[in-house]
């Protein structure tokens, strides 16, 4: 299993050709307290880029964009009952949808763990 | 852009780990680390304290200020008594919203606090309309804002003359060396106080306050869902130029005597709301869901017709779930009317409520 991250602060983690997909603990801390999630529906079909999920804070709305094109498989029906769950545990239990890829060239595109801790440093 | 102004307490805000922002053409606090939800509940069971240092504080002296003031809103000042307070509103000759604000009767004539983003604007007009009067921007003066069931306590601690004040009351005192106006009031919907201070001893007061194991610091954040919750008007989402205080809901701000003399610009318009009642109305609006819904996201009758505007959307914390409030068509007004609202392109299903979402507990 490989861990690709985007900047726009979404992680993938591709097993085969399955994208598990969150937000970074950077991305629920700039958010602040989640309460929140809406999900795509399983077998929507995404391209890269589309608006595919929402995540709203006390604050404010937040578009997820897909990180890469397909078809989703499976969504985090968690999230829809304890939203506050992104901001425990965003890189682990509270990812967002799964994605069956349609081109996993697109990831080439995409950074490391180590890419992206230095992408946080250039916009801190 | 220029850089923000910044209040007397920035140092302190940015040592407390606040998230700063800019509002208003000021650098203020959005949040502390504990964060937004923290911030609210504890000012609904505890206290907190906020910095307001950016809304204007003006003096206007005179015995006949009142008088003169009432030429430009359409409250009853003159009927203060000496340290009572009134909210109230600068209206247009249309009967707009120029801005809401805080008039108090103090010994000397009048002490008026208005919001950040209009104080240039509402100094330049009620000089404009008032000419040969002094009215004075209190640029030497924070103000700090002290909210929550535990604020009385607190407080006392320092001046305990507070436990003896009602809601919409002010008093000047000297407590801890500082000279003090002290007004029971505030814009969460709880007991609070806000505080006058010198510039120069707000950072001493802020200190010995939140050394109080009762007191955190809250930002802009938990002040804007406390107040929505409490169904108070903001400024340039709720209220603005274009919307009258009876469309706002704020006919309760225009006394007997007013409208039985009018006098005050656009007085046309508000006494024929008054009397005929105004074609659309300010309500609070509760999703049946879990989504917010945000400024701006249209308001739809059962039939898909559109009927007004979201102005002020998000999640209530006390209330645990999304509220809002909105000016919809007078026909559709009725607490209980069942309504529609667009959020991203779905008719999602709410419901007009009374406000406030959370009960005022102020002390009458």
């Amino acid at each position: 299993m490989a861990r690709y991250y985007t900047k726009e602060h979404e992680w993938l983690d591709v097993t085969g050709d399955v994208a598990t997909v969150g937000i970074t603990d950077h991305a629920q801390e700039q958010l602040g307290d989640v309460v929140f999630v809406e999900l795509p529906s399983v077998g929507t079909t995404v391209a890269k880029g589309a608006e595919v999920a929402v995540v709203e804070s006390v604050k404010a709305a937040s578009d997820i964009y897909a990180p890469a094109s397909g078809e989703v498989v499976e969504a985090n029906a968690a999230l829809e009952e304890n939203p506050a769950g992104v901001n425990e545990d965003a890189e682990g239990g509270a990812w967002f949808f799964k994605l069956q890829l349609s081109d996993k060239g697109e990831l080439d595109g995409l950074m490391d763990a180590d890419a992206y801790a230095a992408f946080l440093e250039t916009i801190a | 852009m220029p850089d923000p102004k910044t209040t007397p307490l920035d140092a302190l805000h940015r040592e407390l780990g606040a998230r700063m922002v800019d509002f208003a053409g000021w650098a203020m606090p959005v949040q502390y680390p504990t964060g937004i939800l923290k911030e609210h509940v504890w000012t609904r069971t505890q206290a907190s304290l906020f910095d307001v240092s950016h809304m204007g504080q003006i003096r206007m002296p005179g015995a006949d200020a009142a008088a003169a003031i009432e030429s430009l809103l359409p409250a009853d000042i003159q009927a203060l008594k000496p340290g009572r307070a009134r909210y109230t509103q600068l209206t247009t000759e249309d009967g707009g919203i120029i801005d809401d604000l805080i008039v108090t009767a103090a010994d000397d004539g009048l002490f008026i606090v208005v919001n950040a983003g209009g104080r240039d604007a509402d100094l330049a007009h009620l000089r404009a309309h008032l000419p040969g009067r002094e009215i004075e921007l209190m640029a030497d003066r924070a103000l700090l804002a002290l909210q929550g069931p535990a604020a009385v306590t607190v407080l006392a601690r320092l001046a305990p003359e507070v436990a003896e004040l009602r809601f919409m009351s002010s008093i000047e005192l000297r407590a801890s060396g500082l000279d003090l106006r002290i007004s029971r009031l505030g814009y969460t919907g709880e007991d609070g106080f806000e505080i006058s201070v010198e510039a120069g001893h707000a950072v001493k007061l802020a200190r010995t306050l939140l050394a109080a194991e009762e007191v955190q610091p809250a930002g802009l954040g938990a002040r804007d869902s406390l107040r929505l919750e409490a169904g108070l008007c903001l400024y340039g989402h709720d209220i603005d130029r274009t919307t009258s205080p009876i469309e706002a809901d704020l006919a309760w701000t225009v006394q007997k005597r007013r409208r039985a003399e009018g006098g005050f610009p656009g007085a046309e318009r508000i006494l024929a709301e008054l009397r005929d009642g105004p074609s659309r109305r300010l309500v609070g609006i509760r999703p049946e869901g879990r989504a917010p819904a945000r400024e701006g996201a249209p308001v739809l009758d059962g039939s898909g017709q559109a009927i007004g505007k979201v102005t002020s959307g998000g999640f209530g914390p006390t209330v645990d779930g999304p509220v809002a409030m909105g000016y919809v068509a007078s026909a559709a007004a009725a607490p209980g009317t069942p309504i529609q609202l667009e959020v991203r392109g779905k008719a999602l299903p709410a419901r007009v409520e009374a406000l406030p979402f959370v009960p005022h507990r102020y002390h009458r």
